[in-house]
């Protein structure tokens, strides 16, 4: 479904990423570990369209959307859940779902997928006209959640989305993800807390300063020797 | 290929809509000979352009324009010399009108160079720099006809009165963000001006002062009865000149002085990046009120020159726009270059001159260049060439955000 | 106590024109972080396309047989030129210069701004244009003070046009995108958000409202002229901040405070001192609450 190939992306006059490649199918989940500053956000950045690569190609669906700017990435069925949830802190709840949907023309649809998601996050559904800013992490980290499926993505892509966030309720919201990807959608997830990550996913990818240095089966890496050594404790 | 003429094409289209209201509509009739007059000289000109591009065939204009120099190649000695040579015996070999004009340059090259300690240098929107013109200028007029205070004793009583003004306007505006000081200063500005319009008992209001007297000096001189000093009123054109240009030399020594100081690059660290220049130790808000009081000491003394050449001073000298226009001198002639400021003031005043017929199309003209510029070339005419050992050549100053990542 | 009463009117009916200035300014400088300084003369050439398209309409005879109609379709006229020439106006001053410096930006906005005001006196001249006398009359007792029919319509159609702006913002999809882009552009972004044609809205709804002010004004004080932009846009600057920057409802708040003070202090303090209270305010309020009444709603995470 997503193929990157040897992506090269500078960010701020750094050589953040130098030779990316990956691939990701259909319905599978994916993730990328690795330590703070790997370059991991910066790699779900450049296949979003926010940042451009200098070099290499990201095809999507066989559409190269490597120079695609990231609202039109958006129409092509990639939604993320960006690292610090970043809600739009003065629109309600549900405005930040509707802005969720905010390319999808069926009315009727969009009222279904915002019921199927309240569902899914019922402490949602009670906090419906209050302000995103004003939200807990872990609601604001659901909130995210839920406004990437209101655009019934194709791919999901979600940055860090343990972080800061209470033991419990990062357990609750990898239940929700394992959740999402069975009912059919693909997800692509960076993780610094790998025992999490590597647990849910199908197929691993190991990332160090730019590099990736491993990949294979989630299950396998998690054995690997020097990945537990660096990542799992 | 094509789509440069598409684009021109639509341009015109949006000048017409744009344009027709305002040319071709009188009461109820439709008028069109300005407005065809008006979409003929747009069509004319682009055409032009494009031609010339389309025949140095990959070097267009934009870039012969705004990344070559002159067109043709002097020695720099010579223009040096050459120019220094006009600049000393211009009062022998000009007429009196020549001689104003080129006082009103040296006035204006003064004033650019103040704001360009402010503006250019520390990084401060100012947009009401004229206000300190207008104290220098008032307080000379004043001292001189309330109480007959000569020109030299009056002048370093201006500089601290303009002193004070910059302190007093400084200190609370200086802890402002960028656009905010902007706006606040222009209206400091226009605060001083209303103010300098409606205090009839001491500014005379709209009348203005008269009667100023012009500065004197004193030479020694053999009369009868013997040696004994008489004054000279330097109310010759000659005479006023070779004064300001002596000011001006001053300013552009102290600037250019300034300029390679640790003062002028403690100036451009927290022009470049207040919180970093900060964290180095640089007091910033000294620094910034420091490059404000001593813009405003300059154009002080500008005012008060002012005021002795034309011997009156009224409140419509010291509107929003002068402040706009040396502004322009600054930012046109390119920002911290002491050379570009001279060419930035010498075209504002020299080419309406030139162009008499057209002088209602003046400010118009200065507006969209300015615009022009900031879109096309933010470095200026003459960029200023800044030590910059961290980057790499060059200095854009104005370029920093571009570039960068989405994000 | 009818002085009182009558000041407040006055005071009212100038703010309401200063409100719908302000939201121009704050709904941009809330996208773009940007002063739109030619904002003032987008407002002027409001007021001179109103009074170009009614001298049109009653030369033609138009305007008396139809006053009402005429009347709206000046607004209409100069709410859609003025839209245009907003668009024209970011598409060539400050859309090139995205991401460039602050310094930047705000010259190209004040070389527009210089450019617009001369350009309209070179086309339309440096004399008032005087609005054709037709609706000025009239008006009614409330108290012991006189409020005119004029004042009534002018303040009627700014709540009405800021009550529409408002249902946009809030309701609608386009107005919660604008909004979500005023707070975070690159999430918007993300989300799908053309932020190109998100900015082109904002300028074109505050250039509306400007462009109705222009006419309004016009319709108030009976003439237009090619410099009247300069002191009322600063001014309705000012109350755009003193609403809090890139709040709309501190906007409409601060364009009637601004507009109430300015008539008291003109009334009871110094009248020809009238325009130094705005620039005050300004001041005062950048100093001690840059933030504003309502606090400021900008996307921050540019530095």
């Amino acid at each position: 479904m997503l193929r990157v190939e040897d992506i090269h992306t500078y960010y701020d006059h750094i050589h953040a990423l130098k030779g990316i490649s990956l691939q990701i199918k259909e319905k599978e989940i994916v993730c990328l570990i690795g330590s703070n500053g790997a370059g991991k956000s910066t790699t779900l950045m450049t296949i979003n369209g926010v940042i451009h690569p200098s070099h290499g190609k990201i095809t999507f669906l066989n559409m190269d959307i490597s120079q695609v700017p990231a609202d039109k990435v958006a129409g092509r069925g990639i939604s993320q859940v960006p690292e610090g949830r970043r809600i739009l802190p003065r629109l309600s709840v549900a405005d930040n779902l509707e802005m969720g949907a905010f390319l999808r023309k069926d009315k009727k649809g969009i009222k279904k997928t915002l019921a199927e998601v309240f569902d899914l996050f019922p402490a949602l559904a009670m906090r419906k006209k209050q302000q995103g800013g004003t939200l807990s992490g872990g609601e604001q980290q659901m909130l995210a959640i839920g406004r990437a499926l209101m655009a019934q993505p194709k791919l999901l892509l979600l940055d860090e989305p343990s972080l800061g966030l209470a033991p419990i309720i990062v357990d609750k919201i990898f239940e929700i993800i394992a959740h999402i990807n069975q009912t059919g959608t693909t997800i692509f997830l960076v993780e610094q807390n790998a025992n999490l990550a590597l647990n849910i996913s199908k197929r691993a990818y190991v990332m160090e300063t730019g590099l990736i240095t491993l990949q294979g089966p989630a299950k396998e890496l998690a054995q690997n020797e020097d990945v537990r050594k660096a990542y799992l404790g | 290929m094509m789509k440069k003429p598409l684009k021109f094409i639509v341009f015109l289209i949006w000048a017409f809509i744009l344009l027709f209201p305002m040319l071709a509509v009188n009461e109820g009739q439709f008028v069109w000979d300005r407005l065809l007059k008006v979409m003929g000289v747009l069509a004319f000109g682009g055409i032009l352009v494009m031609a010339y591009n389309a025949a140095m065939k990959g070097r267009s204009l934009k870039s012969a324009m705004f990344k070559g120099g002159l067109p043709f190649k002097v020695p720099k000695k010579v223009m040096i010399w050459t120019g220094i040579v006009i600049v000393l015996i211009l009062p022998w070999v000009t007429d009196n009108y020549a001689k104003d004009v080129a006082i009103n340059v040296l006035i204006y090259i003064a004033l650019g160079l103040g704001l360009n300690i402010v503006v250019g240098l520390a990084g401060l929107l100012d947009l009401g720099y004229i206000a300190f013109y207008a104290v220098g200028a008032y307080t000379y007029a004043l001292l001189n006809t309330q109480y007959g205070i000569p020109f030299w004793v009056a002048l370093p009583m201006g500089c601290l009165i303009s002193a004070l003004a910059g302190t007093v306007i400084g200190y609370p505006t200086l802890k402002m963000r960028g656009d905010y000081l902007a706006i606040v200063t222009l209206g400091f500005g226009e605060i001083i001006r209303i103010v300098l319009n409606n205090w009839d008992k001491v500014t005379q209001g709209p009348n203005g002062v008269l009667g100023i007297k012009a500065p004197s000096i004193y030479y020694p001189a053999i009369g009868d009865g013997g040696f004994q000093f008489a004054q000279l009123y330097m109310k010759n054109l000659t005479w006023l000149y070779y004064l300001i240009l002596v000011l001006a030399l001053i300013t552009m020594a102290a600037v250019n002085r300034l300029n390679y100081s640790r003062i002028g690059r403690a100036w451009m660290a927290v022009r470049e990046d207040e919180t970093a220049a900060e964290l180095t130790g640089i007091h910033t808000t000294r620094m910034k009120l420091f490059a404000y009081i001593l813009g405003a000491i300059f154009a002080g003394v500008a005012g008060a020159f002012f005021a002795a050449k034309v011997r009156y001073v009224n409140p419509s000298s010291f509107v929003f726009l002068e402040s706009a226009l040396v502004l322009c001198i600054v930012v046109l002639g390119g920002m911290g270059s002491i050379p570009g400021i001279v060419l930035g003031a010498a075209a504002i005043i020299v080419l309406p001159e030139m162009f008499r017929g057209l002088e209602l199309y003046r400010m118009a003209a200065f507006g969209g260049a300015m615009t022009f510029m900031m879109v096309f070339r933010p470095e200026g005419l003459i960029p200023a060439k800044h030590k910059r050992p961290e980057t790499d050549v060059g200095d854009v100053p104005l370029e920093e955000g571009r570039g960068r990542a989405e994000s | 106590m009818d002085v009182f009463l009558q000041q407040t009117i006055n005071g009212l009916t100038l703010g309401a024109i200063y409100a719908l200035i302000a939201l121009g300014y704050t709904m941009v400088y809330g996208i773009i972080q940007l002063i739109n300084f030619a904002h003032g003369e987008i407002f002027a050439a409001g007021g001179y396309i109103g009074v170009i398209a009614l001298s049109f309409l009653q030369a033609r005879g138009v305007l008396e047989r139809h006053p009402i109609l005429g009347l709206f379709l000046a607004f209409f006229l100069a709410m859609f030129y003025c839209a245009f020439l907003a668009v024209a106006l970011e598409r060539v001053a400050y859309k090139p210069l995205r991401g460039a410096s602050r310094l930047a930006l705000l010259l190209s906005a004040l070389g527009m701004s210089i450019f617009f005001s001369n350009g309209m006196m070179l086309c339309q001249g440096v004399y008032d244009k005087a609005y054709p006398h037709f609706f000025t009359s009239g008006g009614f007792n409330i108290g012991g003070a006189i409020i005119t029919n004029m004042q009534v319509f002018i303040m009627v159609g700014s709540v009405i046009l800021m009550v529409t702006l408002n249902i946009f913002v809030n309701r609608t999809r386009l107005g919660k995108a604008m909004r979500a882009t005023a707070q975070d552009r690159t999430m918007s972004a993300i989300l799908g958000i053309n932020a190109d044609k998100t900015i082109v809205t904002t300028f074109v709804i505050g250039a509306s409202l400007a462009a109705a002010a222009g006419v309004m004004v016009g319709l108030y004080y009976g003439s237009v002229r090619f410099d009247m932009g300069f002191i009322p846009g600063i001014k309705a600057f000012a109350a755009a901040v003193l609403g809090g920057i890139g709040n709309l409802t501190g906007a409409m708040i601060g364009g009637m405070m601004i507009g109430m003070v300015e008539i008291f202090a003109a009334g009871y303090l110094a009248s020809e001192y009238k325009d130094v209270f705005a620039f005050i305010i300004l001041i005062l309020v950048l100093y001690f609450r840059p933030t504003g009444i309502m606090g400021v709603q900008v996307d921050d995470t540019r530095v």
